[in-house]
């Protein structure tokens, strides 16, 4: 539905330029919801708008519901819709006139339906004749995303769309945008709120000038961080050795098992310690490394899967380029 | 079609609803129309000074003036030179309207979403240059056919036609519409460079200095206005038309104005 190939902008001459977006490569499918994250000034917003046919790339090629961008660019601008950062209303115009405006340049057959249809959905109806710029900036948000769904678009990019709500604006803008999913619509979703994109995004790429990474946010995780169970161990009883040496001596022996990537001993509770393995399939390890544990005398209190949060996953890829020191394949 | 129509009526709709910008239109035209009507009917009140009178027996000479009172000589010969006072409203009404409508979508960045729908650029700058041409026209047009409505119940038959001779009629019906289009395009350029509406209307209000020049340089009698006078005018106005108009179709692209407007 959206695909890049090495796509570029760069602004300015050739020598002194800069380069916005450098050789981007991306397939986003149809139906899909695809997060693009990057810090700000990564290239985002320049990426939408280039796939949007506001800006010309400088190389590369792109295609947007299977055309070509720079050379059918009226047509695709009639494919998608866009969700600018700003909401970009006509303040002294009513929400109903806005809704009409937009659907009349969309070309939209029966205007005042459709207005009337977003205009219900995202709960503007009461509020239709009132001006744009008396609204807050939550109602303001829905009602440019009503603007960008009013000719139905298979393709909607969303340009920062939570950026300076309020949580609770923010929360009714994310629901909005989970009833997108499922609609059939592929959503092209600009954002630096990680929890946002967790939620709302089947896969994402993270970018800055070039594409970093891009895979499901799990995927991700797995080839970064690999698969990692944590035990939480009480202190071993006075029978044992001393307590730090026979932890050292239990990750010792775990990390002579096959298939164990990684084992970090950690200071735990009450004496005790946490272990911290990373494994290729924990599914089918974990019951080995238990026993191992068990028959070392440990005594477990814990054991859990550890979730790296994606904020983990987007600071190591953008630290590290993309190449993570523990990355696992 | 059905676009350039969908932002024409878009940006009326905005204009009437912004005080400053419909003020302008409202009252620009109604006192330049009010300045020469009043002017006549003190000129058909007050008889001529007899320091008036020998300069008046100066102009009588003058074809133009053949067979005229005194009085009617002085009141053809100033409100010709009012003439200028109606070809301001072509280039103030429309700079007010396009410096706003331009410079305010900047403000409420609501340009983008505009820029993103199917409509193409010449579309958009058609509709918005139309948008503020045709108020400046009409509202000249209206004005000038304002003034003669009084100017029959104030005037002569013979003073009324000096009003609709081809001076008058080339100033209003070719050279205002060329006014207007370069008034337009002032809008647009200035615009482009401003983020303040009344920055960018001050700025391309200074369009109007020539025109003030003439109107002060034909009142001190420096400046003898004819017929001529607007035929040239009329032609620096196209070659300007042409020459601005190529700057704004040039700096009204997409790319240029996401980009490198300020």
């Amino acid at each position: 539905m959206i695909q890049t190939e090495g796509l570029c902008k760069q602004f300015g001459g050739d020598s002194q330029g800069v380069k916005a977006v450098d050789g981007l490569d991306l397939k986003v499918n149809e139906g899909e919801v695809f997060g693009f994250l990057g810090p700000n000034g990564a290239g985002k917003t320049t990426t939408v708008r280039m796939l949007a046919c506001l800006i010309g790339p400088t190389g590369g090629r792109a295609w947007v519901s299977g055309l070509e961008v720079g050379k059918e660019n009226t047509r695709i601008r009639g494919q998608i819709g866009l969700l600018t950062e700003a909401p970009g209303l006509y303040e002294r115009l009513s929400a109903r006139y806005n809704l009409e405006l937009f659907a009349r340049l969309y070309q939209v057959r029966d205007v005042n339906g459709q207005v009337e249809k977003y205009l219900r959905l995202l709960d503007l109806w009461d509020r239709r004749d009132a001006e744009a710029g008396s609204f807050s900036k939550g109602m303001k948000h829905k009602l440019a995303i009503a603007r960008s769904l009013l000719h139905e678009p298979p393709v909607l990019f969303l340009d920062e769309p939570t950026s300076g709500l309020d949580p609770e604006s923010a929360k009714t803008v994310r629901d909005f945008i989970e009833t997108l999913r499922g609609q059939g619509r592929t959503v092209f979703l600009c954002t630096h709120n990680l929890d946002e994109a967790e939620r709302l995004c089947e896969r994402i790429a993270v970018f800055r000038q070039k594409l970093i990474a891009v895979d499901t946010p799990d995927a991700l995780r797995r080839r970064l961080f690999g698969r990692q169970t944590v035990v939480q161990l009480a202190p071993f009883d006075d029978n044992h050795q001393d307590g730090p040496a026979a932890f050292d001596a239990l990750a010792a022996t775990l990390r002579a098992l096959p298939d164990v990537k990684h084992v970090d001993l950690l200071p735990g509770d009450l004496g005790g310690c946490r272990i911290v393995i990373s494994l290729l399939d924990p599914a089918a390890q974990n019951p080995v490394i238990i026993q191992t544990m068990v028959e070392q005398g440990a005594q477990i209190r814990f054991v859990s899967e550890v979730k790296h949060s994606l904020e983990d996953v987007y600071l190591s890829l953008i630290r590290n380029g993309g190449t993570h020191p523990e990355a696992h394949p | 079609m059905n676009q350039i129509r969908t932002i024409m009526g878009k940006e009326w709709f905005e204009m009437i609803r912004n005080k400053i910008v419909f003020s302008v239109i409202i009252f620009v035209p109604l006192v330049m129309t009010a300045i020469p009507v009043l002017f006549l009917f003190v000129l058909s009140r007050v008889p001529p000074s007899p320091k008036d009178l020998s300069e008046i027996s100066r102009m009588l000479g003058n074809p133009l003036f053949a067979g005229m009172t005194p009085t009617e000589a002085m009141q053809s010969a100033m409100s010709s030179n009012f003439l200028v006072l109606f070809l301001m409203m072509p280039l103030m009404v429309p700079v007010t309207i396009a410096s706003y409508s331009i410079v305010g979508e900047k403000i409420t960045r609501s340009l983008e979403p505009l820029l993103a729908t199917p409509i193409t650029t010449a579309q958009l700058l058609f509709g918005k240059g139309l948008a503020a041409a045709v108020p400046g026209v009409v509202m000249t047009w209206l004005s000038y056919g304002v003034f003669l409505i009084f100017a029959r119940f104030l005037v002569s038959d013979r003073v009324f036609a000096v009003f609709a001779n081809p001076m008058w009629l080339v100033a209003m019906f070719v050279l205002a519409p060329l006014l207007t289009v370069l008034a337009v395009n002032i809008g647009i350029i200035v615009s482009s460079r401003t983020t303040d509406p009344r920055a960018a209307e001050q700025l391309g209000s200074l369009i109007i200095l020539p025109l003030m020049i003439l109107f002060i340089g034909s009142l001190a009698g420096f400046i003898m206005i004819s017929g001529r006078t607007f035929w040239l005018a009329s032609a620096g106005a196209a070659v300007a038309d042409a020459a601005l108009l190529y700057i704004g179709v040039g700096l009204f692209q997409r790319e240029k104005i996401l980009t490198q407007w300020k």
